[in-house]
């Protein structure tokens, strides 16, 4: 058979999980890590990252929306996937991917985000009219209670639901990992690290991907830059990269060192069919170059504009890397034989239901939503306010 | 609160129907209920396999045989049994040659001059594990073992994710492209129930394979495991494999 070398089980020659399900813990990876970014000011108390507390949460939930469509589409039987919920079978870590979705989803995102934009609703309900005044009307669920007493307790309950939303999101990522770190048949997979490094990497990219919508959305703005909370932001990526790039080399440098029965496939298979997405594009260009360019803002003085396009193209290459790590796990996973005496080949069709067409329509959903999301729930309230403020007294004179 | 009569009554009566529907809708909720044979009672049987290595002359009648008997697609790359022949050089255990064209459908064309190494042939088939990775996974539990020890299907339940394709340590899964959902042998359980053998194991023509029953005291597996050398495959996966092969080289993977 074409693209197949040595030995495969016969059942073994298609490919099982396609780039949808590369999307997938790379989407909720996304959410997980954007969420903690925002817990960092809502708990931490980090003032710096404060100008991206909402767009965070609004990003986390765009992403946390389409987080089970690769999924869904991917089923050889979509319709039945409510099974999963009515009859989940107790053994299995993907039947709890659902109660782990709405929860977060339910209990933690939209609940948080409701009591952070309660007020803001409230206030845009009363200078709306027509259908918009219906919609915010709707949005604040009939609650228009804003004195500073009830917003004191909404404050509180936010910050309680943040302090549940740490663990929830961990447990969200940590347990994608799991569904793949538990799999003992496959050794590319089987490692209890696989959880912690896909936490690390989730953190990575969401607060990577919230950094650049953030700077990419205040430069369409044509506002003003929050060179601090900017600095913040790349600070963290830089440390929490450090510290999944040393989980990720961990991995690597025990496998190599144990050398167990399946390391000379893997080795052989991370030298010729993986060694341009994993060597070249997720340990070079999307972790080494992206560290450098961190690490020097770090260490030498430089203007902002030039810390700023350092952000980006670190930002960028960041989420290329990590894209590429959940590729190598996923697809890396089932280009060898479990007979370790072979090695077959992913061909990626373009229109096909778990084709790339597909596959990009599903990354590009979350911006569309993301996009309605800031119209209907502006994440940057406090700067118009301000801007209205600073227009009020100039109208008096 | 006190309670009357007439809310005892009423709470009474509501249980009673949400138990009668709950009890009426259980059969149809339930994942994985097996065929139902009256004369047949699942409790009293634990099925197994043996193959005896140095029986298998790799015609692949059985191969044949499991794709008419199940209906299995007349295609490569779909097998609910496939043979798999090893040529190991003397001092390369590690690195086994193994080819299994068609899954061994068609036999297998002579390859290997006499002197060269050892060749020989290794059946392979679901090892319906007792701890099965596959059953572990699934996640609305639409693969289940059955009372007597069969890992089964339920293809009205699946919902095709192929988790188990991936947790399966010996390959034995596959979707079928017919229904979307996995598929893997059943040790014909059809047959089976009816006392009849796999189809595999009828059409063997050297006895290779064997059904066994491990809870008949009568079965002359318990003789063979006594007295003979046996192997399951991989058992560092400490699946509980139930496809006992006699004489299986430790290069066999």
């Amino acid at each position: 058979m074409p693209g197949v070398d040595g030995f495969m089980y016969p059942n073994e020659m298609e490919l099982q999980w396609s780039v949808l399900i590369v999307l997938y813990p790379f989407i909720t990876g996304l959410v997980a890590g954007a969420f903690i970014l925002a817990s960092l000011e809502r708990v931490f108390n980090v003032e710096a990252v404060k100008p991206t507390y909402r767009l965070a949460l609004l990003t986390a939930l765009a992403f946390m929306l389409v987080a089970p469509l690769p999924l869904q589409l991917h089923l050889g039987h979509p319709l039945r996937s409510y099974e999963m919920l009515l009859t989940p079978s107790p053994t299995s870590a993907m039947a709890m991917f659902g109660y782990v979705y709405l929860w977060y989803l339910m209990v933690v995102l939209v609940v948080e985000i409701w009591l952070d934009y309660r007020k803001d609703l409230v206030l845009a309900r009363r200078q709306a009219t027509g259908l918009t005044r219906a919609m915010y009307g709707v949005l604040t669920l009939g609650s228009d209670n804003i004195s500073p007493a009830s917003l004191r307790i909404d404050d509180r309950v936010g910050r309680i639901v943040t302090i549940i939303g740490i663990p929830s999101a961990f447990l969200l990522h940590g347990y994608v990992g799991f569904i793949f770190g538990s799999v003992k048949a496959n050794p590319w997979w089987s490692t209890p690290l696989m959880p912690i490094v896909f936490l690390f990497s989730a953190i990575v990219s969401g607060i990577a991907m919230v950094m650049l919508l953030y700077i990419v959305l205040t430069k369409l703005r044509r506002a003003p830059l929050d060179m601090r909370c900017v600095d913040t932001m790349a600070r963290y990526l830089f440390y929490a990269f450090l510290v999944d790039f040393s989980l990720e080399m961990l991995d690597l440098v025990h496998r190599i060192y144990e050398a167990d029965e399946s390391f000379r496939t893997l080795d052989f298979m991370l030298k010729t069919r993986l060694f341009m997405p994993h060597v070249v594009i997720q340990i070079i260009l999307g972790t080494l170059v992206p560290l450098t360019a961190l690490a020097l803002t770090q260490v030498v003085r430089l203007s902002a504009k030039v810390r700023t396009s350092l952000y980006v193209g670190a930002g960028l290459l960041t989420l290329v890397g990590i894209f590429a790590m959940r590729w190598n796990v996923v697809i890396g996973g089932q280009l060898f034989s479990k007979s370790f005496l072979g090695y077959t080949t992913y061909k990626l069709e373009f229109v096909h239901h778990e084709g790339l067409l597909p596959a990009i329509l599903v990354m590009l959903l979350p911006f569309a939503i993301l996009g309605v999301l800031i119209k209907v729930l502006p994440p940057w309230p406090t700067e118009t306010r301000q801007v209205e403020q600073e227009r009020a007294p100039a109208a008096h004179v | 609160m006190t309670t009357t009569r007439r809310d005892f009554l009423i709470a009474g009566g509501r249980l009673l129907v949400m138990t009668a529907a709950t009890q009426a809708a259980l059969p149809h909720v339930l994942a994985g209920t097996p065929e139902r044979v009256d004369t047949y009672t699942a409790a009293e049987h634990w099925w197994a396999m043996l193959i005896d290595i140095q029986k298998c002359i790799g015609c692949g009648t059985c191969v044949k045989a499991c794709k008419d008997e199940n209906g299995v697609l007349n295609e490569p790359y779909y097998f609910r049994t496939w043979v798999e022949r090893y040529h190991v050089k003397a001092t390369d255990a590690e690195h086994p040659i193994v080819d299994s064209p068609n899954g061994g459908y068609d036999g297998f064309p002579e390859a290997y001059a006499d002197g060269e190494g050892k060749t020989f042939f290794v059946p392979k088939l679901c090892n319906h594990c007792t701890d099965s990775p596959c059953t572990q996974v699934c996640p609305v539990g639409a693969t289940f073992t059955t009372a007597d020890g069969v890992v089964l299907v339920d293809k009205d339940y699946c919902v095709g994710c192929r988790y188990c394709v991936q947790a399966c340590p010996y390959g034995c899964r596959y979707i079928d492209p017919r229904t979307h959902t996995a598929d893997k042998c059943t040790l014909c359980y059809h047959r089976i129930t009816k006392g009849l053998l796999p189809a595999c194991v009828e059409v063997c023509p050297t006895g290779s394979r064997q059904l066994a029953d491990l809870k008949n005291p009568n079965d002359p597996i318990h003789e063979f495991l006594r007295t003979h050398p046996i192997q399951v495959l991989k058992p560092q996966m400490a699946t509980g494999s139930k496809i006992y092969y006699h004489a299986l080289d430790g290069s066999v993977r």
